[in-house]
């Protein structure tokens, strides 16, 4: 039961007082961990942070990005220009450029790291494991929109990286070819091409991102929030 | 009450006479379910794959005959083609690297044909030397046009050794 909760946000009373309403979103936040939290399960030792470090990089992906579109046009030979645009005629255009393309960095290096702390820890246990396979998909979620980020600047790393990665699609038994079509939207990367890999990279992958984390931190407060490897069944006497 | 009603409906299916009636909807509502699903799925693929495309053509002109001297291997980087011009006439040859669709050089001083991403290395005749590529580079369709160009068409493969164009 919890005990810590205030009796209004129990009962769904409206809150007037700003100050309550501050309170009161803090007290919401906390649920995302369970009633009773042990102050070490909080520390930095046990989880390094790398499931909310993976986090704040999405959002910086989310902010800087959106910037990004402002100047961006998803088209030939429009999408190259606007990339030398954004690094040297925008001002701060190559700040953003460079903290998304490093944030995304980090955020690929940070969702392994974080599998691997979860699964070293032993943490994917009973009841994680639904959460455990939410995981997994927002790993392929987040290499995905790497993949499609990776295309977007249209220069020949960034070309030959896709043709490549879509043969790689075409090895596929059976279906190989017909989802290399699809995905390019043609026989070659082109112009269809970089225009669904935009869709998939601003619209498409983010939405899906955003739904299971929020499935992920759902699961984590309702399996009983942080792992304690004291409290699990298989590490008792 | 329950327990008696269920085991009367189960009884009813046992015999296999007719279904219930809520059995009945269950199986017409998930039924038109799948349905339902396929269908989309089928719109979608349809959907995703485009009808026209706004791609270059896949038969180009290599130009003259005698733009090619003899025994040489000329690569053409507009459309990832080789023309090599040897002692039994012309023939062309995709560039496009078999691995993983990367474009090859042909490196004259070596006799090569190289791929730059994974270092597959193939002979004038498109047989693999070396490397990843799990297949040779394939021969394409060629012929003389009505105006002394050499043709290509890019979307057909031929036999390798079966066909040269002689000019």
């Amino acid at each position: 039961m919890n005990l810590q909760k205030p009796i209004a946000a129990r009962e769904g009373a409206a809150i007037r007082n700003p100050v309550h309403a501050l309170v009161r979103w803090r007290d919401e936040f906390k649920q995302i961990f369970s009633a009773r939290v042990r102050e070490q399960q909080l520390g930095f030792r046990r989880s390094w942070y790398l499931g909310a470090l993976t986090l704040g990089c999405f959002s910086i992906q989310i902010v800087t990005g959106l910037l990004l579109m402002l100047y961006y046009h998803p088209s030939i030979p429009q999408a190259y220009l606007d990339m030398k645009d954004l690094q040297f005629v925008v001002s701060s255009g190559v700040f953003l450029r460079n903290l998304h393309r490093w944030s995304a960095h980090a955020m690929v290096f940070l969702v392994f790291a974080h599998m691997a702390k979860v699964f070293y820890r032993g943490a994917y246990r009973p009841p994680r494991e639904l959460n455990w396979v939410v995981g997994v998909c927002l790993l392929l979620l987040t290499l995905l929109a790497s993949y499609t980020g990776y295309l977007l600047p249209w220069d020949q790393l960034s070309y030959w990286g896709t043709t490549v990665g879509s043969s790689i699609i075409s090895s596929t038994p059976y279906i190989g070819e017909k989802l290399r079509f699809i995905l390019l939207g043609g026989h070659s990367v082109n112009a269809n091409a970089l225009l669904r890999f935009y869709v998939l990279h601003v619209v498409i992958l983010p939405l899906a991102v955003i739904l299971l984390v929020s499935v992920h931190l759902w699961r984590l407060h309702k399996d009983g929030g942080m792992y304690d490897e004291h409290e699990h069944p298989a590490n008792k006497p | 009450m329950k327990e008696e009603q269920k085991k009367k409906e189960s009884a009813r299916v046992d015999d296999n006479a007719f279904l219930s009636r809520r059995q009945f909807f269950i199986k017409l509502g998930s039924g038109s379910l799948v349905l339902a699903g396929a269908g989309a799925t089928v719109f979608a693929v349809q959907y995703l794959s485009p009808n026209v495309l706004y791609e270059p053509s896949p038969v180009v002109s290599a130009g003259r005959p005698d733009r090619f001297p003899a025994n040489s291997v000329t690569f053409d980087p507009r459309f990832g083609i080789y023309i090599v011009h040897e002692a039994k006439g012309f023939y062309a040859m995709s560039a496009v690297c078999t691995h993983l669709g990367c474009m090859t050089v042909w490196k004259q001083d070596a006799g090569v044909i190289a791929c730059p991403c994974h270092g597959s290395d193939f002979r004038v005749d498109g047989t693999v030397i070396r490397g990843p590529a799990p297949r040779p580079l394939p021969w394409l369709k060629t012929w003389l046009a009505s105006s002394g160009d050499i043709v290509v068409d890019r979307s057909s493969q031929i036999r390798p050794e079966s066909e040269y164009i002689q000019a």
